[in-house]
């Protein structure tokens, strides 16, 4: 693809390879957390290297990812702040969904369902987060019912996690012209107008 | 390590049937300890220590009995001292208990683990770890309702009581029961553990403890080490062994319900992403719009061309 000039900037490197950096971590935290999940998927262990290094190196992939999840959070969270149109596009989000979008209301950086996303993973992080941190034996020893109950807190946060993450992706894939966002950082003016027209005014100063 | 690859009845982290085609047709074996006829000298963890090759480093007194101070990776079984004013007799009674894997008919360390066949349930009722399959999650250690295994400093694997399946798997007894000098351990089958537990009950019974009965805890599908106790109605006074035992709901919905759901829940988020990819169609950027932005492209150009002459 030819990239134009006037393209859109939507991401800066930083932005981009703070993103890759939780996504990979969240991929490896997938197939290593659903190997010890259920047993039809503890053959994932082999990817890294057997069933004992996916127990050593789960919680510490898991740190990097708070980790740079919190950056994440520090650098895109005042732009999603949940406002009165985002509530509005919530309201019309079956419109969205059946692929009619001429009447949903104009929107800025990110959309109310993205907004809502982004929350829903900073809970799932959290929760993932507090409740890995009780279950790492290799360095604590908790009360059995402390344990427990992060037990399950840890396999539905993740569950909930990747099923966000789904939708996440299936977003970027659906939404023509998306993806390129992240690889590279830029949009087309059109792309931008059609779904974040608010944005794209305070971009252009385009206000027609 | 696995001795009896043809009568196993439950492998952990396996769903499909496990090769079961020997099973002992006399019936499950168990241990019975009887808590009345122990005299505390601790023989038993010797004789555990000894069977197994393992060494406990000595720990410190700390005023009580009881060395090392409870189960470790090297220490399989423990005597637990309890001293225990019976306000009804008043007697100071010494309630001494032999601590270590119950190896339960429903056990919650297998029901808990993640790797296959890391823990496996032998159809004549022991429940043993293989450590080779062991990853070192603790998983089992959060499924268990009686505190048992431990995680190895050294090679952070799990380890407790085998009930000596390697000696059983060779008809004899474990190793504890050879060694008790009282005969307060005994090893049959389960049923004729039972039976002996009675003639002790009747025993104790007669000599005026009326609550004597059997250990062999319903919650956990019954046991395969069983205790007699004189005070049947409060096992707590044993050292806290559990009142009524079971694998904990928390552990049962995690290793149970969860399963399905979540994977029925990705299932639906994922297809539901293709399906509606491949009914409703890609959200393509509208012609009108690049159109558009065509045509601001070409007077910008223009615009830039004129006023460089």
């Amino acid at each position: 693809m030819i990239r134009n000039p006037r393209d859109l900037q939507r991401y800066t490197a930083g932005e981009r390879a703070n993103h890759w950096i939780v996504g990979i971590c969240f991929i490896l935290l997938a197939l290593s957390g659903l190997a010890f999940f259920h047993p039809a998927f503890f053959p994932l262990t082999m990817l890294f290297g057997g069933g004992t290094w996916t127990r050593i190196l789960h919680p510490y992939i898991g740190v990097v990812m708070a980790v740079f999840f919190l950056l994440m959070v520090v650098r895109f969270a005042a732009l999603n702040l949940i406002e009165s149109r985002d509530i509005e596009w919530l309201r019309n989000v079956n419109k969205m969904v059946d692929g009619n979008d001429h009447d949903m209301p104009e929107q800025g950086k990110y959309n109310g369902g993205q907004k809502v996303l982004f929350w829903g993973l900073v809970l799932g992080m959290v929760l993932l987060l507090a409740s890995g941190v009780l279950m790492w034996r290799a360095w604590l020893n908790l009360p059995v019912d402390v344990v427990r109950i992060a037990s399950v807190v840890h396999a539905a946060a993740a569950v909930w996690m990747i099923g966000l993450i789904i939708l996440h992706v299936y977003a970027a894939i659906w939404t023509r012209g998306t993806i390129r966002a992240m690889m590279y950082g830029t949009v087309t003016r059109a792309w931008a107008k059609q779904h974040h027209r608010g944005w794209y005014r305070k971009m252009t100063g385009d206000n027609n | 390590m696995s001795l009896q690859s043809l009568d196993i009845k439950r492998l952990s982290a396996t769903t499909t049937p496990a090769p079961q085609a020997r099973t002992p047709q006399s019936g499950e074996v168990a241990k019975l300890i009887d808590v009345s006829k122990c005299i505390g000298c601790k023989a038993c963890q010797t004789a555990c220590m000894e069977w197994n090759d393992l060494r406990q480093e000595p720990g410190h007194n700390v005023g009580v009995y009881d060395n090392p101070a409870d189960l470790t990776e090297n220490a399989w079984t423990v005597m637990k001292f309890t001293e225990y004013e019976n306000e009804a007799s008043g007697n100071l009674e010494w309630l001494i208990r032999k601590d270590g894997c119950m190896h339960c008919e429903d056990p919650g360390c297998l029901k808990a683990c993640p790797s296959p066949g890391a823990i496996v349930q032998y159809t004549n009722g022991i429940v043993d770890f293989h450590e080779e399959h062991c990853i070192g999650c603790g998983y089992c250690i959060t499924g268990c309702p009686f505190n048992v295994p431990r995680i190895s400093k050294q090679d952070h694997k799990a380890y407790k009581c085998t009930l000596c399946s390697d000696r059983v798997a060779v008809g004899r007894e474990p190793a504890c029961v050879t060694t008790c000098p009282t005969g307060a351990i005994v090893f049959g089958t389960k049923q004729a553990m039972k039976d002996h537990a009675e003639t002790r009950i009747a025993d104790l019974k007669e000599r005026g403890f009326e609550k004597a009965g059997l250990y062999d805890p319903a919650g956990v599908g019954g046991t395969h080490v069983m205790y007699v106790l004189h005070h049947a109605d409060q096992p707590s006074l044993y050292a806290d062994l559990p009142d009524e035992p079971k694998i904990s709901s928390m552990v049962s919905l995690w290793k149970g319900m969860a399963k399905p759901l979540a994977m029925a829940a990705l299932g639906v988020a994922a297809l539901g992403s293709l399906f509606h990819f491949i009914t409703k169609g890609p959200n393509e950027v509208a012609k009108e719009l690049e159109d558009e932005m065509d045509r601001k492209d070409r007077e910008a150009d223009a615009a830039e061309k004129e006023s460089q002459p």
